[in-house]
């Protein structure tokens, strides 16, 4: 089946051959520039629309896969592996929504349009990648490759502190990523596979043909976790996300919320939890605490932000704490509910940097206090502000309340204490959103700057309505979504289950 | 042992062709100067080909002086490499600065005769000898802008202090041939199996070696003079100082501590631990605070010279394969990067502040995403040849237990984002005070540049080839 063989391949093509395409055409065409960017973006969406219909939800193992020898040299094997489970295959449709709608929201971009479209679809190569590669190697490079652009897109675009907040961020993720390229390399020698196979890799730790003493699997734990950890990002490695939130382009911030949040927390679920269970096992307690700190913390710093941007940047710092919570508490609500969370926020809150993008287009201000009563003028802007808003703080019948549902369900069979303090994490997000709502949105209007604002247009309802619409489709037909993640989170719970039953065994032995 | 001459053909052709330019000078006119730059890459060229056909040809020579291997064979391909790149840019620096063509390229010549040399060496003398031609050439050629006093101040100091370690290694010579009772690598390796490794004589005279060596390629805490030497000289002489000049040293070193010392090699693995995690430390930290982009590559270029001693140290063939392949990769993006900063400085280099490169981004493409791009590599970030440098260097570290230095080489190299990202964020990301003059890139120079850039991303996506010929030459 010689088609069959590149559907992944061709998922990486597409938005790359439109990077190339962009980069060809003649800079004066804007509108060309544009468009071609568009279709290519949506053009990958169909395609990964295509993949998810032909996914198969109760096969166990990757599908699609595509592998071939990249190099084989001097004791050095690098394969180009791809392939889909049901984790990756919704963090790739979840990508593919997003680009297109994040271009959308740059549509008035004039200043350097051309370097602007080729970075974002460039981006969006790398983040597929990331969630595709099945070779640790082919796996760093695509997590580099997503991190120049996003450099760029900040350091270039943004607003004013952009150079401090894009080299802030680029440091905090190359240093985390340098760390997890020592772990590789550590736990490629001590593996002596002779390449860097993920599956082959996990394999060998699951027979029990290669094992870890308990030190070293902590320390390689530590190497990966730190990258990933950086990225999702887990107290106290956060600082550099709500200045590179705030500071990105709209459409960058999107993708950064939406997706780039979500490959920290991939790369657990994919890396550190199937490769070292026992330490993960081990080290849950420290992670579920400083989840909780950052549950807490996230939410109450958002609170008094003036900075709407800030605010929402804060309140990722919260919800991606669950995230880690419920990674941590290894049960299969609790990770579904993760994973489920992961989609949603990538949703609620890539709609939330939208909407305070199209906020900023108008008033070229996004603080809190310069705003009141836009309900008055802005009425349909307010309505879908208030549909996201509610996604976001997990309101029944939209998407967030599955996945925190879930989190805190699972949670609470393994920790009750946690999941105690977890729920205040959902009370807090209430209140600082609701409040923030309140107070630009709702009372009079009192500034005049505030009085004649245009409603949304017909470009900016095409990139909001989506979203709402995947909001609520994840929150009434959830099990569409659940069913598709099913197998393989349930692969990954035995994973974990065998080592501590095998830890029980081993501590029985006399 | 016969003289079997055929061997050293590349370096025999360059000494000759040295010679011929140098009687050239006087008959040609001055205005017909310009030629000498182009026959010496010509030159260099023929003597690439020369040794790229030879590859293979193994044996002793010069009655046991020199012995060429795999390993001799691809250094001398990256020497000859790096001294064409470096004569082509240097044709229009010269033009530019209007300085006199005619010793430059003889001495640029014998300089690559040295570098060779030391690396087929069999002998510590030829070593010696061939490190003293290489020194002598690049003393004179780091004054060669003698209006400036910079120049001048960067010659006498290399000059001085060169001299002084030298001093050193020779001292060193004299002691290990006291021990081992000749001064044959062989010969001394052979003693050094019988006992006499332990023996305060030769451990005195590889200690002293080390320092000399230890100088040449500005291992920290023998590295000061570097900044100011690489400052003061001409752009294309730091582009030699630090790739020609520095692999050379490192190759000889690497092929006298792997097939000379090892039975001592308890002792110089802790000398050079220590040396390692200090060079990369002081080059890193030291690189953050420079405003000159002279003198920050210099100091990268000596952060650089520590992640290759990890290689060294590791004390392996994969550790070997992992040091020249990190050469290549580090010779063409310094290189490239000393080739934009050539073009750039403009006359009288005026223009090598950081400051200068204040928001060219939009106005020279060409030069700011080669730049670009050579700077990502020296970070290490994939799919540039830098990436794959530090993963075969680190994994060849991790499988002879250097886990911690290479923890330490991986924070070091997180500090070094800091100043590689300052120089993408003022070319891209600020605007320029008054706009930028136009800078004419001269044709030589731009095909260095694109050749350099390309290669630098070849290395990055498809490192198979020159990986399996430095595993060859590594012996694995």
């Amino acid at each position: 089946m010689p088609m069959a063989a590149y559907h992944l391949s061709l998922l990486l093509l597409i938005p790359a051959i439109g990077a190339v395409v962009v980069c060809l055409l003649p800079s004066e065409r804007d509108r060309l520039l544009k468009w071609t960017a568009f279709i290519a973006s949506l053009a990958t969406f169909l395609w990964s629309a295509v993949l998810f219909r032909n996914f198969d939800n109760q096969a166990g193992s990757f599908q699609m896969v595509e592998q071939a020898d990249w190099f084989r040299a001097a004791g050095f094997q690098v394969q180009y592996f791809l392939g889909l489970d049901g984790i990756s295959l919704l963090l790739v449709l979840l990508t593919t929504v997003l680009i297109p709608l994040a271009l959308l929201s740059s549509w008035n971009l004039k200043d350097r349009l051309k370097l602007y479209l080729a970075s974002i679809l460039l981006l969006e190569v790398g983040i597929l990648g990331v969630f595709l590669a099945l070779d640790l190697i082919l796996f760093y490079v695509f997590w580099e490759v997503s991190l120049i652009p996003m450099y760029f897109l900040i350091g270039i675009w943004g607003s004013q502190r952009r150079i401090y907040a894009a080299v802030k961020f680029f440091i905090y993720t190359m240093a985390g990523s340098l760390l997890m390229l020592a772990g590789i390399v550590i736990l490629y020698f001590l593996l002596g596979t002779g390449n860097f196979d993920l599956v082959e890799m996990i394999g060998i730790l699951k027979r029990g043909e290669a094992v870890l003493s308990p030190g070293v699997e902590t320390l390689l734990f530590g190497l990966f976790f730190v990258a990933f950890a950086v990225k999702v990002p887990v107290f106290p490695l956060h600082t550099w996300l709500p200045d590179a939130h705030t500071e990105a382009p709209t459409a960058a911030s999107v993708i950064l919320a939406g997706v780039l949040l979500k490959m920290g927390a991939y790369g657990l679920l994919r890396f550190c939890l199937p490769l070292f269970p026992s330490a993960s096992v081990q080290l849950a307690p420290t992670v579920c605490v400083l989840a909780l700190i950052g549950i807490i913390y996230g939410a109450l710093v958002a609170m008094v932000q003036p900075d709407l941007k800030r605010l929402v940047a804060y309140s990722s710092v919260s919800h991606l704490g669950f995230v880690v919570l419920g990674i941590f508490s290894f049960n299969f609500q609790s990770m579904e509910g993760a994973a489920y969370q992961m989609l949603n926020h990538g949703v609620s809150t890539g709609a939330l940097f939208l909407l305070v993008g199209i906020l900023y287009e108008r008033r070229h201000t996004r603080r809190v206090d310069e705003f009141g009563g836009l309900a008055h003028s802005m009425p349909r802007y307010s309505a879908c502000f208030f549909v996201v808003l509610l996604g976001s703080i997990g309101l029944p019948g939209l998407g967030g309340f599955v996945g925190e549902f879930l989190i805190l369900q699972g949670t609470f069979l393994t920790n009750v204490p946690a999941a105690a303090v977890a729920v205040c994490g959902v009370v807090l997000s209430a209140a600082y959103m609701l409040w923030m709502y309140q107070r630009v949105f709702l009372g009079r209007v009192e500034k005049e700057a505030n009085r004649r604002l245009p409603d949304l247009s017909f470009r900016e309802g095409a990139m909001l309505i989506p979203a709402i619409a995947l909001s609520l489709w994840m929150g009434i037909g959830s099990g569409a979504f659940l069913r598709t993640m099913d197998t393989s989170i349930q692969q990954l719970v035995d994973r974990l289950n065998q080592d501590q039953h095998e830890q029980v065994v081993r501590s029985d032995a006399p | 042992m016969p003289l079997n001459t055929s061997v050293l053909l590349p370096e025999i052709l360059l000494a000759v062709a040295g010679i011929l330019l140098m009687l050239a000078i006087p008959v040609l006119p001055s205005r017909q100067q310009v030629r000498l730059g182009y026959a010496a890459s010509l030159f260099l060229v023929a003597a690439l080909v020369t040794a790229l056909l030879q590859w293979g040809d193994h044996g002793p020579a010069f009655f046991g002086m020199v012995s060429m291997d795999a390993l001799g064979g691809a250094a001398r391909i990256l020497f000859l490499v790096s001294s064409a790149t470096v004569a082509l840019i240097s044709v229009s620096y010269l033009k530019r600065e209007r300085l006199r063509h005619g010793e430059y390229f003889p001495l640029l010549l014998m300089a690559t005769v040295g570098m060779s040399l030391m690396a087929v060496s069999a002998d510590l003398i030829m070593t010696f000898l061939g490190l003293e031609i290489l020194s002598i050439s690049s003393y004179v050629l780091a004054g060669y802008r003698r209006g400036d006093p910079r120049s001048n101040e960067s010659a006498l100091k290399y000059f001085l202090l060169g001299a002084f370690s030298t001093a050193f290694m020779l001292y060193g010579i004299a002691l290990l041939y006291g021990a081992a009772g000749s001064t044959k690598y062989a010969a001394i390796a052979e003693a050094a199996a019988q006992g006499q490794a332990g023996t305060a004589t030769f451990l005195l005279g590889l200690g002293l070696l080390l320092v000399g060596f230890g100088f040449k390629a500005a291992l920290a805490p023998l590295h000061v003079w570097t900044p100011d030497v690489y400052q003061g000289a001409p752009v294309p002489i730091t582009a030699h100082l630090a790739v020609g000049s520095k692999a050379a040293v490192l190759i000889t070193l690497l092929r006298l501590l792997h097939q000379v010392f090892p039975a001592s090699a308890d002792q110089w693995q802790v000398l050079l631990w220590i040396a390692c995690a200090a060079t990369m430390i002081i080059g890193n930290v030291a690189a953050l605070i420079q405003t000159d982009v002279k003198r920050l590559l210099a100091y990268s270029s000596i952060a650089h010279a520590g992640y290759i001693l990890l290689g060294v140290i590791a004390n392996s063939p994969g550790g070997s394969q992992g040091v020249l392949f990190y050469l290549a990769a580090y010779s063409l993006m310094t290189l490239g990067a000393f080739a934009v900063v050539q073009v750039f400085a403009r006359r009288d280099e005026q223009f090598t502040k950081l400051e200068d490169y204040r928001g060219i981004g939009y106005r020279h493409p060409l030069l700011s995403v080669s730049l670009t791009v050579f700077l990502l590599s020296l970070i290490g970030i994939p799919p540039t040849a830098g990436f794959y440098g530090k993963l075969f260097l680190f994994s060849a570290a991790v499988e002879a237990d250097l886990v911690a230095l290479v923890i330490l080489a991986v924070l070091a190299s997180a500090v070094g984002l800091y100043y590689y990202l300052q120089i993408i964020v003022l070319m891209f990301m600020k605007e320029a005070a008054t706009p930028p003059e136009p800078v004419p890139i001269p044709l030589a120079a731009r095909i260095v540049i694109i050749i350099m850039a390309a290669g630098t991303l070849y290395l990055g996506v498809y490192p198979a080839q020159v990986l399996s010929i430095a595993g060859e030459a590594a012996g694995l």
